[in-house]
């Protein structure tokens, strides 16, 4: 058995100096009062609406409540300071990289990653080469999901640079912790994290092109029947600013505009949450009805900003991962901060052999799955969920990457039985426009099933508050 | 504001309106029937359902008009677009795809009426739950009103749930001073009996009107005064007057580049009822008066869809 570490308690089972505050509230309240507010978070969530639209078996687009718990994932301030930092540097580095992929590509020439693996890429958009965009900024919102396996001791799971979420959970999640337990606000200075939207306004601005002095910024979405479709109207809201739909907008002279009561209105800035293929149907799936025509053409021209940009998805692509530390030596001329999770390359033989030796011990993910869908958790899988994946990976080894399983940390959470550990991660997320900015923390997701790895919310996992401490 | 924003707040306005106002309707017809002796019972039935434009949607559906079946048809049935089950849905369906436009109170108060409405229709409503139902539904339309008032700001947004609601409003009470007519077709001045007295009462308080009816005229009631009082008199909140005084102040604050002609018809009706008299209805016929008056509220619906709502690419 593997040391599970552990956020709350330490080996001995005394509690960490993070908690002390926490665990002495916990002691002291009667556990009739939690039941009851926990039951009150319900209800509220319930009656906002923060729902997750789940894409299931009974394709029912059923509205499903993220669980919520109320113990906090508590993060101490010198250790926070170190993940910030780390994530500074990458959010750099991808940016940098992405510059440099649509532009003179220095990184193969200098030949730090081979060619074929970024041009043979199905994410590589050709018809990014040579556009310019503002502040050389691709990835304006990252979510860089990490794990801790000990002591000071963070990975890098995975780079979220197309259209991250979970955000508005980080968001609600810290109101209701608020409403919920305000005496656990005042023992201890807890770094806020509700100007979030301000930080993703200003930055969104920040980009705007031809220097608008007052950009019109929206949020578009592509409609009510999207998983996240609550998180888009969320901060739309937060910002102020419109929530558009592909059919909102239109292009007239490479210029972009929205359909209001008093006639078309220019758009400068898209937060789209929207996949590249739909965008526009002139410029990539014709068959998109959510996207604009013509949106591309006035990209292109430099008339509109999206954010994120274009063709992210090169960065962040899981095979793409394990160059990222490269990239920051030859961008930044730095060592990694954060490190990568120690990852096997199954486009090269001697890795891939080693791989299907050793399938029962690692996890192997498909290098474009993501939510959690299409993966292989050794340790959790029967021989014959193993046999299969074996057969999957021997017919395309390029199509997957390999990882150890990591003893991802614990936190304690309310479960039917009490409280127990579970598994937990954290997605931070990073802004980059002129500057680069973050507010403390980010989303902590926690694997409720009993020793289940997978946080996804599409897999049964939930949220907790998170909280960077001051001091 | 976005097109789509605002034909979404119109609609969500004014779908919770006709909730309640199908609610008001329900509840006169449901008093009447209980008044009369029961070969006349059809008769109201069949009049809130033609007043409503549902006729043929229910006899497609139901062999015949029976009480509990038109109830069950207006009230949680989910096939019926006009019933008060989809009313409400179509209101929380709109105000969902424009959380951003509204407040975080109006979309909780909305989100609960849904989620409440839904339970009550997997209970059902039981006999003597009847006026409890109806009870709630004006409610709960008072409170997302009122929320309104005390939370958004008076932007534009504002003005188009505004003018769902007034428009809505006006229509409903036109439909609703219109069962009188179909529910006792001998002539409308002639002053009945204690059954007639009854229900000219039932009509005013479905509408809210009864006590003020009593303190403007402090006399018996007649057909003239209440049709005065629901018609022309702009201090009654749901008179036609009153709504279309509303709708005629809003169109002019959301003026646009295309809204001349909207402006002019508002503009239009809204004088006349200013300047209208009672003698002047009555010589029409109440009844065919109010038909205009629906034809001409139908028209501005119209009419507010092309100017606000369907943008074109110049």
């Amino acid at each position: 058995m593997k040391f599970i570490y552990d956020e709350m308690r330490d080996a001995d089972g005394g509690v960490r100096a993070s908690y002390k505050s926490f665990a002495n509230w916990l002691e002291s309240t009667l556990p009739e009062v939690i039941a009851r507010k926990r039951r009150e978070a319900d209800l509220a969530f319930h009656r906002v609406g923060i729902t997750f639209a789940v894409y299931g078996a009974d394709n029912s687009g059923a509205e499903r409540l993220i669980p919520f718990d109320i113990v906090p994932r508590i993060i101490a301030a010198h250790e926070w300071r170190q993940i910030e930092a780390g994530l500074r540097q990458r959010a750099k580095a991808l940016n940098a990289f992405l510059h440099d992929v649509y532009h003179d590509q220095n990184i193969i020439k200098a030949g730090r990653i081979p060619a074929q693996q970024i041009l043979g890429n199905a994410q590589y958009r050709k018809e990014m080469l040579g556009v310019d965009v503002p502040g050389n900024i691709y990835a304006h919102i990252a979510g860089i999901d990490l794990v801790r396996a000990g002591e000071g001791e963070y990975y890098v799971l995975e780079d979220n640079l197309r259209t991250p979420s979970g955000v508005s959970y980080m968001l609600e999640d810290r109101k209701m912790m608020m409403r919920l337990f305000p005496e656990l606000f005042s023992r201890q200075a807890i770094a806020p994290v509700e100007h979030y939207p301000d930080l993703l306004l200003d930055n969104l601005r920040s980009v705007a092109p031809d220097n608008e002095s007052y950009p019109n910024v929206v949020v578009m979405t592509p409609g009510q029947f999207n998983s996240a479709y609550f998180e888009h109207a969320f901060l739309a809201q937060q910002m102020g600013v419109e929530l558009v739909e592909g059919h909102d907008l239109f292009v007239q002279d490479d210029t972009v505009f929205m359909r209001t009561t008093h006639g078309p209105r220019r758009v400068h800035v898209i937060y789209r949450r929207i996949d590249d293929d739909f965008l526009d149907p002139l410029a990539f799936r014709k068959d998109s009805a959510l996207g604009v025509p013509g949106l591309f053409a006035a990209y292109r021209a430099g008339r509109v900003t999206l954010a994120n940009a274009v063709g992210t998805g090169i960065a962040d692509d899981k095979a793409m991962y394990i160059h990222v530390p490269e990239m920051i030596r030859f961008y930044c001329d730095e060592e990694p901060i954060l490190s990568n999770v120690p990852t096997h390359d199954l486009s090269k033989s001697q890795e891939l052999q080693h791989v299907l030796e050793h399938l029962s011990e690692l996890v192997v993910k498909e290098v474009h799955g993501s939510g959690g869908y299409g993966m292989l958790v050794g340790p959790a899988a029967s021989k014959e969920e193993i046999r299969l994946f074996r057969e999957k990976i021997i017919a395309e080894p390029a199509r997957y990457i390999a990882q150890p399983t990591l003893a991802l940390s614990t936190c304690p959470t309310f479960v039917e039985s009490g409280i127990a550990p579970r598994h937990i991660d954290l997605r931070p997320f990073v802004l980059s426009g002129k500057d680069i900015t973050m507010v403390p923390g980010g989303l902590t997701r926690v694997a409720l099933k009993e020793g289940s790895l997978v946080v996804n919310s599409s897999q049964g996992g939930g949220t907790k508050d998170t909280w960077v401490l001051e001091n | 504001m976005l097109s789509s924003t605002a034909d979404h707040l119109f609609w969500m306005a004014r779908s919770m309106e006709r909730a309640e106002n199908t609610a008001r309707m329900l509840d006169v017809t449901y008093r009447m029937s209980l008044l009369k002796h029961s070969m006349d019972v059809f008769n109201e039935w069949c009049a809130m359902l033609s007043i409503s434009g549902l006729h043929e949607e229910y006899e497609a559906r139901y062999p015949e008009v029976i009480p509990a079946n038109v109830m069950h048809f207006m009230t949680l049935d989910e096939k019926n677009p006009g019933s008060i089950f989809s009313s409400i849905n179509k209101a929380r369906e709109n105000a969902r795809a424009v959380r951003g436009a509204i407040t975080s109170e109006m979309w909780e108060a909305l989100n609960h009426t849904w989620l409440d409405m839904r339970e009550r229709q997997a209970r059902g409503i039981s006999e003597d739950g009847i006026s409890d139902f109806f009870e709630w539904v004006k409610e709960r339309s008072h409170l997302s009103r009122g929320i309104t008032y005390g939370t958004l700001l008076q932007d534009e947004a504002f003005h188009f749930l505004r003018l769902g609601t007034f428009l809505e409003r006006a229509d409903n009470t036109a439909r609703i001073l219109d069962v009188k007519y179909h529910v006792l077709l001998p002539s409308l001045t002639d002053v009945g009996g204690a059954v007639d007295y009854y229900q000219w009462s039932a009509l005013l308080r479905s509408v809210s009107s009864f006590e003020a009816y009593r303190k403007t005229y402090r006399d018996v009631i007649t057909p003239m005064r209440v049709a005065e009082l629901l018609v022309l008199r702009a201090d009654m909140p749901r008179s036609l007057a009153a709504c279309m005084q509303e709708v005629d102040r809003l169109v002019r604050q959301i003026t646009g580049p295309r809204s001349g002609e909207l402006s002019r018809r508002c503009g239009l009706l809204q004088a006349e009822l200013r300047f209208g008299t009672v003698d002047g209805i009555f010589d029409k016929g109440l009844h065919e008066y109010l038909n205009e008056f629906l034809a001409r509220i139908y028209e501005l619906g119209d009419l507010i869809n092309t100017t606000y709502f369907w943008s074109t690419d110049e």
